[in-house]
């Protein structure tokens, strides 16, 4: 960050704009970690080893970690309560990537899924470390040391299972083929976001793409994967985002939220 | 979470196991009787090494299996404090499952049989986790009834001579212990909630009670593989001993929680001991047998994430291979 945003940080005033920016920022962020660790979960008891049954368990509390730490900034500026939050909004009203909410597929599905996730999350929290709105910076550094872990552990599967036999490779390309359009929406930016970017709060989502490929595509080709090309990918843009949602989100909805909902009148659990 | 302590194993089948002089015998007797540990590379009966190999990996295989009733109530938890707690419990009991396979496997015995003998349906698990979840409830019930239950098993199982076995025994009832509160401290919660909460655990505590009993196995009069485990320092406790404890330590928390247990006949003794009424094992036998409750289903789980995920570890040795080979050119 600039010599400017850190002399903003003692007299930083958060306007209701750039509290609207970060309140939307932070709503995003918890929805993709939430909707990501319900699937990723769904995995326990299943995984094709016990060992990652132990790993995914692992990453699913972490991701659902993240989404608390996310949901608890946001409540600290508007007052919201995160269970509230999670278990009573409706498809619509949800703001992840539809990336998260896609159906967990096979092995291979998960883990290309989970690793550029990851790769975006790092990044994400890395340059939100230096943010000068403080309890970001102190959250981010908090989640970017599991995120980092995370991003191990996956970037071993991908090339593991890219070098793998015939099938794995096979299965890895497909998933690829499938998730990188999704996964490139983590980075259209939110709307009402470039000022809290330009003010030195929030990461600027468009130079962290940059980064990002950089990083996946170094990986993602050293063990002779093929990333979909620009031109590929520009004549079918997927017609989802952030606000429009697959057909997968209200199913999984429907299971995350099923026994909250049958129990209106209870308000503990 | 636990291990199954039926009468349905072989019995030892003494003519098929290699000479052991009674001088060797002795002096394991011995060493047991003297209260020390049994460790991997010392000598041993072969029926004792068979007989921790069953019952090890018939834990371990529980511990797998029994991921499967809980773990299908991550998706719907109604919180996300309890998202989390159930997603870290769950994870315990993969971990558990991985730290008996190894304690099997200083036997001599290999994953890959272990495995094999469970989704062929020749091993054994803990027939508790055949009985189907109904309710958000069950998860807290599981947690108190059935972990409490295994913990009073495996708190024995520590002080057992195995000493691997004895080990992982300490660890996993350190874990097993937070369940176990955690589980409690649910169901106090509802049942001191709303009324559908308290319906809901009343529910769940009739559908759990009984089969919790029975999880601690046959009444020592039908415990055949009992002699033996005991004779070797295996087994500490007999199973109404261990029942016993269980139900001392549970009636009580579960009326003071308000809930209403479902025994017409339960009451204390002059010693201060509760006792149950009878018990119907012709549904425990059922349900071991596979003839009622989810086996099949449990079983067919297991196999399709085995079958499932034989692409992946093929894609692991392929590569482990071409990793060994570049590491050598």
């Amino acid at each position: 960050m600039t010599e400017t945003t850190e002399i903003m940080t003692e007299t930083l005033i958060l306007t209701e704009a750039l509290k609207t920016a970060l309140t939307a920022r932070f709503t995003a962020l918890a929805d993709d970690e939430i909707t990501l660790s319900h699937r990723v979960a769904e995995w326990t008891g299943h995984a094709p080893l016990l060992e990652e049954d132990i790993a995914l368990a692992n990453i699913a509390q972490d991701e659902l970690g993240h989404g608390t730490l996310w949901l608890g900034l946001r409540a600290a500026l508007d007052g919201s309560n995160a269970d509230a939050l999670a278990y009573h909004r409706d498809a619509a009203e949800y703001r992840n990537v539809p990336l998260t909410e896609l159906p967990k597929g096979d092995w291979a599905f998960t883990m290309v899924r989970q690793y550029l996730f990851d790769a975006w999350e790092v990044l994400w929290l890395d340059t939100a470390r230096q943010s000068s709105y403080v309890p970001l910076a102190e959250a981010a550094a908090q989640a970017l040391r599991e995120e980092k872990f995370h991003l191990q552990h996956t970037a071993l599967w991908v090339e593991r299972l890219a070098l793998g036999t015939p099938e794995s490779t096979r299965r890895m390309q497909d998933a690829l083929n499938q998730l990188w359009a999704y996964a490139l929406g983590l980075f259209d930016p939110l709307p009402a976001e470039a000022d809290a970017v330009a003010a030195g709060l929030l990461p600027d989502v468009a130079a962290l793409q940059t980064r990002w490929l950089g990083l996946v595509r170094g990986h993602l080709e050293g063990v002779g994967l093929s990333i979909p090309s620009a031109s590929e990918l520009s004549a079918s843009p997927l017609p989802y985002s952030r606000s429009q949602h697959t057909e997968h989100l209200a199913p999984l909805l429907a299971d995350f939220q099923r026994v909250a909902r049958e129990f209106p009148e209870s308000q503990v659990w | 979470m636990t291990q199954i302590q039926n009468a349905s194993a072989s019995a030892p089948v003494l003519a098929a196991l290699p000479v052991e002089t009674p001088e060797q015998l002795e002096a394991f007797e011995a060493r047991i009787a003297a209260g020390e540990k049994i460790e991997p590379g010392d000598w041993m009966p072969a029926e004792y090494r068979r007989q921790l190999i069953r019952m090890i990996s018939q834990h371990a295989h529980s511990e797998v299996v029994g991921m499967l009733p809980e773990g299908e109530w991550i998706r719907f938890a109604p919180s996300l404090k309890r998202k989390l707690i159930l997603m870290a419990k769950v994870q315990d009991e993969a971990g558990h499952g991985q730290y008996l396979y190894h304690a099997a496997e200083t036997l001599g015995a290999t994953r890959e049989e272990m495995v094999d003998a469970l989704l062929s349906g020749k091993a054994k698990y803990s027939s508790i986790f055949n009985y189907p979840t109904h309710s958000w409830a069950d998860v807290g019930m599981i947690g108190w009834l059935v972990d409490g239950a295994a913990i009073k098993n495996q708190t024995m199982l520590a002080g057992c001579s195995y000493g691997p076995y004895s080990r992982a025994m300490v660890r996993i009832c350190s874990e097993e212990t937070f369940h176990h509160k955690q589980g409690k401290e649910m169901i106090v919660l509802y049942a001191q909630g709303t009324p559908k909460q308290r319906e809901m655990a009343q529910d769940a505590l009739n559908r759990w009670w009984w089969p919790s009993l029975m999880m601690l196995g046959p009444h020592d009069a039908d415990s055949p593989n009992s002699g033996v485990l005991s004779r070797w320092g295996v087994k500490l406790k007999s199973n109404d001993e261990v029942r016993q404890e269980y139900m001392n330590e549970h009636v009580p928390e579960l009326l003071e929680a308000g809930l209403t247990i479902p025994d017409s006949d339960l009451h204390q003794d002059e010693q201060g001991n509760w006792r149950h009424g009878a018990i119907d094992w012709t549904e425990f036998w059922a349900v071991v047998k596979g003839e009622r409750g989810l086996n099949k289903e449990r079983l067919g789980a297991r196999q399709q994430a085995h079958t499932d995920g034989a692409w992946v570890r093929d894609a692991l040795d392929a590569y482990a291979v071409r990793e060994s080979g570049a590491t050598r050119a």
